[in-house]
């Protein structure tokens, strides 16, 4: 038997500070903080826990500490990068050698996203992927109309609801790239899966 | 990743993961080799996200047959089972955009399918399938609009259509562990998807019969080795090398 401690409930813990004890080793909850804190490396604006990434911190054999985490994307090359952060901010920690493995299942999905998540990338100007929606909305060209896509994406600058997509994939896999009609201003936009 | 070193010897699922393996790891190269040649800035990097999204499906699914790295890179053409359709030369964007909408449609009727079985090719369908499902919507975008766009696109997408076609009968081969999906219902669900957008794109849907062979047998075109020369040139120069 492992101990597990679920990431879901410990986005609040902000203030770990550990400083209680010199050589107190720091609990599953407080580890859980630390690797959640990370910042997206791709994103920095939120962190691996505001993201929904981070799926499990344990000790397992021998009391070592394993990480589990999953890629937003299959081929997400963040993840490489995501699981060195971890290591070395639990390394700060005192924790030398943990094991982060990457895991598929379940799938993750843009409603793992906190809500703290969601508001930091609108503050940072990037549109958030709707809570709910589902893969992409087929548009028809060609001789029909373009179908009015049914849930709007605002604007993360100006609020406006009227936004145009421009491309489908930008700078990085997860986000889609499209332009407020009011203040004219491009803008990335999580897409939803 | 969480995939064992080797799979068990001879699992038939091994076979699968294999061939699904080498058509994202194949397609994805040949989708790369647009970066610094797409028409516009916007479709490079989309083009490049598609690559990025097979290699990422590539990689982990030749985890789960043994060392992603000794398989993409030491292989001569011979043991690669992909699809010959995707080996082909990426042609003008008429050609990659009909080719990603045959293989983006049939992937995700493929994923969704797999995604509900109880193999260990399972969880990698289920999260690749959010992916195939905006690759089949880049696809039928670019379909359309090229299909149903000027004479000189028009005539460029039929003519990949035509090209392409005799290759896609492969995509429903019989593969070992595979035995779950039921191809036959897969390929008339296809081919309406596939009809559908040709026919909205006013590209007639091309007949005929399929080329004999398949790649799914490691019977492959003149091609795969031209690309498996240049994928496998730094490996073969520096064999231990890594980033």
């Amino acid at each position: 038997m492992s101990e597990v401690s679920g990431v879901g409930g410990v986005s609040g813990v902000g203030g770990v500070s550990g400083v209680d004890g010199a050589s107190r080793a720091p609990s599953l909850d407080e580890l859980t903080a630390v690797a959640g804190a990370v910042p997206d490396p791709e994103l920095p604006v939120v962190t691996l826990a505001d993201l929904g990434v981070l799926r499990a911190v344990r000790r397992g054999a021998e009391g070592r500490v394993e990480v589990e985490l999953t890629p937003t994307y299959v081929g997400c090359p963040a993840v490489e990068v995501m699981r060195e952060d971890i290591r070395a901010a639990l390394a700060g920690r005192g924790v030398a050698d943990a094991v982060v493995t990457t895991v598929l299942s379940p799938p993750w999905s843009t409603d793992d996203i906190s809500a703290d998540g969601r508001r930091k990338l609108a503050d940072a100007g990037i549109a958030p992927p709707r809570a709910g929606a589902r893969g992409p909305v087929f548009v028809e060209l060609g001789r029909a109309a373009p179908a009015p896509e049914s849930r709007p994406v605002p604007c993360p600058r100006c609020g406006a609801d009227e936004t145009t997509l421009l491309s489908r994939f930008a700078g990085a896999a997860c986000m889609a790239l499209r332009r407020c009609e009011a203040c004219r201003e491009p803008f990335h936009h999580v897409k939803e899966r | 990743m969480s995939a064992p070193e080797h799979a068990p010897g001879g699992a038939p699922w091994a076979t699968a993961a294999l061939a699904l393996g080498d058509d994202a790891l194949i397609l994805s190269h040949r989708l790369a080799e647009w970066a610094g040649n797409a028409p516009v800035l916007e479709e490079e990097v989309a083009l490049a996200n598609l690559a990025l999204d097979l290699l990422g499906q590539a990689r982990a699914l030749l985890s789960l047959v043994g060392d992603e790295d000794a398989l993409a890179f030491t292989r001569g053409p011979e043991a690669f089972t992909h699809v010959r359709l995707v080996e082909l030369p990426r042609g003008d964007f008429a050609h990659t955009v009909v080719r990603q909408l045959c293989v983006a449609t049939w992937q995700e009727l493929l994923y969704e399918r797999l995604a509900t079985g109880a193999s260990p090719l399972a969880p990698i369908a289920a999260a690749a399938l959010p992916e195939t499902a905006y690759h089949r919507d880049h696809a039928v975008t670019w379909t359309l609009r090229l299909g149903d766009g000027t004479a000189e696109s028009h005539a460029r997408t039929r003519a990949a259509a035509e090209a392409l076609w005799p290759y896609t009968g492969e995509l429903f081969d019989p593969v070992e562990g595979l035995d779950e999906v039921d191809l036959g219902a897969l390929e008339r669900r296809w081919r309406a998807r596939v009809s559908d957008v040709l026919t909205r794109a006013t590209v007639p849907v091309p007949g005929g019969a399929r080329l004999p062979g398949s790649g799914r047998a490691g019977e492959h075109t003149p091609h795969l080795a031209a690309l498996l020369d240049e994928m496998q040139s730094l490996h073969r120069a520096h064999p231990a090398a890594s980033w």
